[in-house]
């Protein structure tokens, strides 16, 4: 791998395999408008099921591309009669949900089926290179580029010349005026995922076989990149999918090929940003668009919230103050201030998801940006860490709104994608600018908590510490939703349109709800460092995020005490059950989808 | 030349095309102030992309738009509300969530001052902390708001006022529509723009719905009308606009339009008038 055709053909392979996974978003966007997020754990099913064929049934390869199209089609068929049929009549907010947790939830099965160590797929090709041109070229490059072909034609024949196909594409050119005409929109739902599925899933075993090793940060990393080439090409535009995988395999390339590999990633989200910002259609959206139809129901469960009194509330609040006085374990108060600290998260992510309507799936890394700024103001600078600590509220503020906001014009499910993208670039970029951050050694010798010169060392100090800060964060936020601003936030989520024609700018309404959500959760991780002592880039993860988003679902979007509540239920629940911790995301995942199935209002009601 | 300098808005050659389909085709029309002026046509003549032009939801190919004088083709709805301009819409976008209260004051949203300063560049980061702060400035501005909602309210008798805290998806579609309507009169509108406001109301409700658009314009509000109900039209309208596969076929007073032979012609050429299938629809 010298030379620039082999950076080329490296490109266009791995394009190629982005477009297994891409045109199956695409379709399913046509027909349903809707991003399916579980599209990269079915690639990860296929590369597994994969390896179980290969590895301990010997299949030969055709064979095994069948087994692995038939299982991961199987799945997909599963995922849309049990995890999004249901949903049909349900909130925007829903279905988007629903994909998530199915995400989590396949991606733990696999994970604790399989344990999280790499394993090796071997391609079951000889191993040899011919030489082509300038450069090399083996079987698996031709293999790939072969099942790349061959879907592409099966799938232009399938939806060109079959009846199912046909009602496929006059479901995606108007569901409405193709449901009048007798299309059965079940069916084509179960089509597209069927095909997707199967794509997703030889997709996934192909990349196994490429890198000959397969683990279960593959999902991620799978649905990132096939929904940025789809994006690239134009949500629901299936050729434009393909070409826009080409284009990312490329970019990809040249770009490893310029600076290293620990960029790739960065390139992929980069292009994201840039084609979200100029052309947010894609880049083959022939004419501009009008706003699209007027959207029927809310985005999020209406609901009338339980109205807790005040006296109950602050009863509550003296109770747990009070708390440590008594002879309580050092493991209780340990376990209340981690719910305290994804309290403070919980918050910011119910205003932003919650009352903004902006699903934000990369929030772990406001905790992240949080962290990093008030451990080096205190180590570097020799900021008192009280003062640090806001700093790195303020800059979480100003930084995570100044990088989401390209995604400010976007709407839904873009903007989870988004969000999701920029938690990887923050995540990308902490690990490699190694002058200020450290890089993978991380950050070590965090100085502990203090508060006006005074060390807060002891379990019961750190606890009110923090519950202190939740609370005035809580009230801040309360005192938020009743001013003008809650009520316009609120608007906007509920119909941006009509807001707009109100006079509510997008980009002033939502960067507010940026700033004031990014400072809590900056003050979260900034305070979580200082406690921790020791953060590195991997600290504040995808799966805080999840863990945040399923606490806000459960308090109710976008209610504060339900933030709360939904907190300590959630990291009190299985402490108290004794849930091993592998097994925790799982449950999450779980009941992510359950409470989206029976109640998306949460516990306490949505605002 | 005469009559553009005297009015409110005035369009022309507007133009929108979708594809091959041409949805607004060189639409010329001027609407002086207290003018009231109805736009009819059969479904899919143009009408509500007519709107969504003169709204900044959408912008033209080609042709322009100027309010009381000045060009404001292409301008963002924002800004567009801001100088007065208010609408409805045809199948209502009221904010589900939002109590009624909440949805008429997002109404009165561009009047907001107090806890709006205009400042530059740091304008939203004050607005944010004066929202948190509540000085008596803000506070007594709120509380102006509302009491102007409540009279806004009123005009709709008892149909809003007893459900003021309640959250508009559990409104009756009639009371939806009329919360619409509520919503853009607390923008003090300079010009009004309605969409089909009886669009699924039963004869009592139009009857009602009819007065009060009579009793804004005898206030000396700008309308402009879009509305299927003939009888409506030719009651309230001081010029009837009557528009077919997005070009401009008669205008005139309404008697005159209703026996225009063209009018007849694309009304028969589209079937029945869409006053049936409205209803039926709704
Ligand atoms: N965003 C869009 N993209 C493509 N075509 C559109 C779009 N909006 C409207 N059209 C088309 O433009 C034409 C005019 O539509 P419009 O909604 O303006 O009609 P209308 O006069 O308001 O009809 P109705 O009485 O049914 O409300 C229709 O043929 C419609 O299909
Ligand atoms: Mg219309």
């Amino acid at each position: 791998m010298s030379s620039w055709f082999d950076y080329t053909i490296n490109g266009l392979i791995i394009g190629n395999v982005y477009a297994l996974v891409a045109v199956g978003l695409a379709l399913i966007f046509g027909v349903s408008r809707l991003i399916n997020f579980a599209q990269g754990s079915i690639y990860l099913v296929g590369a597994y099921i994969g390896w179980v064929a290969v590895m301990q049934l010997h299949t030969p390869l055709p064979l095994t591309i069948i087994v692995v199209a038939a299982a991961a089609a199987l799945v997909g068929l599963v995922i849309e009669r049990f995890g999004l049929r249901p949903l049909q009549n349900s909130v925007r907010i829903a279905p988007l949900l629903a994909t998530i947790g199915i995400s989590f939830v396949l991606d733990q099965l696999v994970m604790l089926t399989f344990s999280p160590n790499p394993r090796a797929l071997p391609s079951q090709l000889p191993d040899v290179r011919f030489q082509l041109g300038g450069g090399t070229i083996g079987p698996l490059d031709l293999l790939i580029a072969g099942v790349g072909i061959t879907s592409a034609l099966l799938l232009f024949v399938f939806l060109r010349y079959s009846k199912l196909g046909w009602a496929v594409r006059a479901a995606s050119q108007d569901r409405d005026a193709a449901m009048q005409m007798g299309v059965d929109v079940n069916r084509v739902n179960q089509a597209v995922f069927g095909i997707a599925a199967a794509l997703g899933g030889v997709s996934g075993m192909l990349v196994g076989m490429y890198y000959n090793q397969i683990d279960t940060a593959m999902s991620l990393q799978a649905t990132l990149k096939g929904v940025v080439a789809e994006v690239v090409g134009g949500a629901g535009n299936v050729p434009g999918a393909v070409i826009g995988s080409l284009l990312l395999g490329l970019v990809e390339s040249y770009g490893v090929a310029v600076f290293g590999t620990s960029y790739r990633n960065l390139f992929a989200f980069l292009l994201l940003v840039v084609v979200l910002v100029l052309r947010p259609n894609g880049l083959f959206a022939s004419t501009r668009q009008a706003p699209p139809e007027p959207l029927t129901g809310t985005f999020i469960a209406p609901s009338r919230p339980l109205r807790i009194p005040r006296w109950a509330l602050a009863v509550a609040a003296a109770i747990f103050a009070v708390l440590p006085l008594f002879p309580v374990s050092f493991y209780v108060l340990q376990t209340l201030i981690n719910a305290w600290l994804l309290g403070m998260l919980a918050l910011s992510l119910t205003l932003v998801a919650g009352t903004m309507g902006q699903v934000s799936l990369g929030h772990a890394a406001l905790l992240a940006i949080g962290a990093y700024t008030s451990a080096l103001l205190s180590l570097t600078l020799n900021v008192p860490v009280g003062l640090a600590i806001v700093g790195g509220g303020l800059m979480s503020a100003a930084l995570g709104t100044l990088l989401i906001s390209p995604s400010f014009r976007l709407r839904g499910h873009y903007v989870s994608i988004a969000t999701l993208a920029i938690g990887e670039i923050v995540s990308l970029v902490i690990l490699n600018w190694e002058s200020v951050t450290r890089g993978p050694i991380g950050i070590s010798g965090i100085p502990p908590l203090t508060l006006f010169g005074y060390d807060l060392i002891s379990p019961s100090s750190v606890y009110w510490f923090s519950l202190a800060v939740m609370v005035v964060l809580a009230l801040l936020q309360g005192r938020l939703l009743t001013s003008h601003l809650g009520r316009s936030f609120r608007a906007i989520r509920d119909d941006d349109i009509a807001a707009r024609a109100y006079g509510l700018s997008l980009n002033r309404y939502k960067s507010l709800a940026f700033i004031f959500g990014g400072f809590a959760a900056g003050v979260s991780g900034g305070i979580a460092a200082h406690l921790y002592s020791y953060i590195n880039h991997e600290t504040f993860n995808t799966q805080q995020s999840i863990l945040a988003l399923t606490v806000v679902i459960l308090g109710g979007l976008g209610n504060v005490v339900g933030a709360i509540v939904g907190s300590v239920a959630l990291v009190g629940l299985p402490e108290v059950f004794r849930i091993a911790a592998e097994y925790r995301i799982l449950i999450y995942g779980i009941v992510l989808l359950l409470l989206v199935r029976f109640r998306p209002q949460g516990l306490l009601g949505t605002i | 030349m005469e009559k553009q300098l005297h009015s409110m808005l005035s369009l022309r050659g507007l133009t929108r095309r979708f594809g091959g389909l041409t949805a607004v085709d060189a639409i010329d029309l001027d609407l002086a102030k207290g003018e009231l002026i109805s736009i009819i046509g059969p479904n899919g003549a143009g009408k509500t992309t007519l709107f969504n032009l003169v709204t900044g939801l959408d912008r033209p190919d080609a042709g322009t738009v100027s309010f009381e004088g000045q060009d404001i083709t292409g301008l963002s709805p924002e800004r567009l509300a801001a100088e007065g301009i208010a609408r409805t819409f045809q199948l209502g976008r009221v904010f589900g969530n939002l109590s009624v209260k909440d949805n008429v004051l997002i109404g009165a949203h561009t009047r907001l001052r107090a806890v709006k300063p205009a400042v530059p560049v740091i304008g939203p980061l004050l607005e944010l902390g004066l929202a948190l702060l509540r000085p008596s400035s803000v506070r007594a501005e709120e509380e102006r708001l509302r009491e102007e909602v409540k009279a806004i309210l009123a005009r709709f008798g008892e149909r809003l006022l007893p459900r003021i805290d309640q959250p508009a998806y559990s409104l009756s579609y009639a009371n939806r529509r009329r919360v619409e309507i509520a919503r853009a009169l607390a923008l003090k509108p300079r010009l009004l723009l309605l969409d089909e406001p009886t669009a699924g109301m039963n004869p009592t409700e139009t009857a009602e719905m009819q007065s009060l658009v009579a009793e804004l314009k005898a206030e000396g509000l700008t309308i402009l009308l879009i509305e299927h109900k003939l009888e409506m039209v030719m009651r309230l309208s001081d010029r009837v606009i009557v528009m077919d596969e997005g070009k401009k076929i008669a205008e005139g007073p309404g008697e005159q339009v209703r026996t225009d032979p063209n009018v007849i012609e694309a009304y028969l050429g589209h079937g029945l008038s869409g006053t049936t299938e409205q209803e039926s629809a709704a």
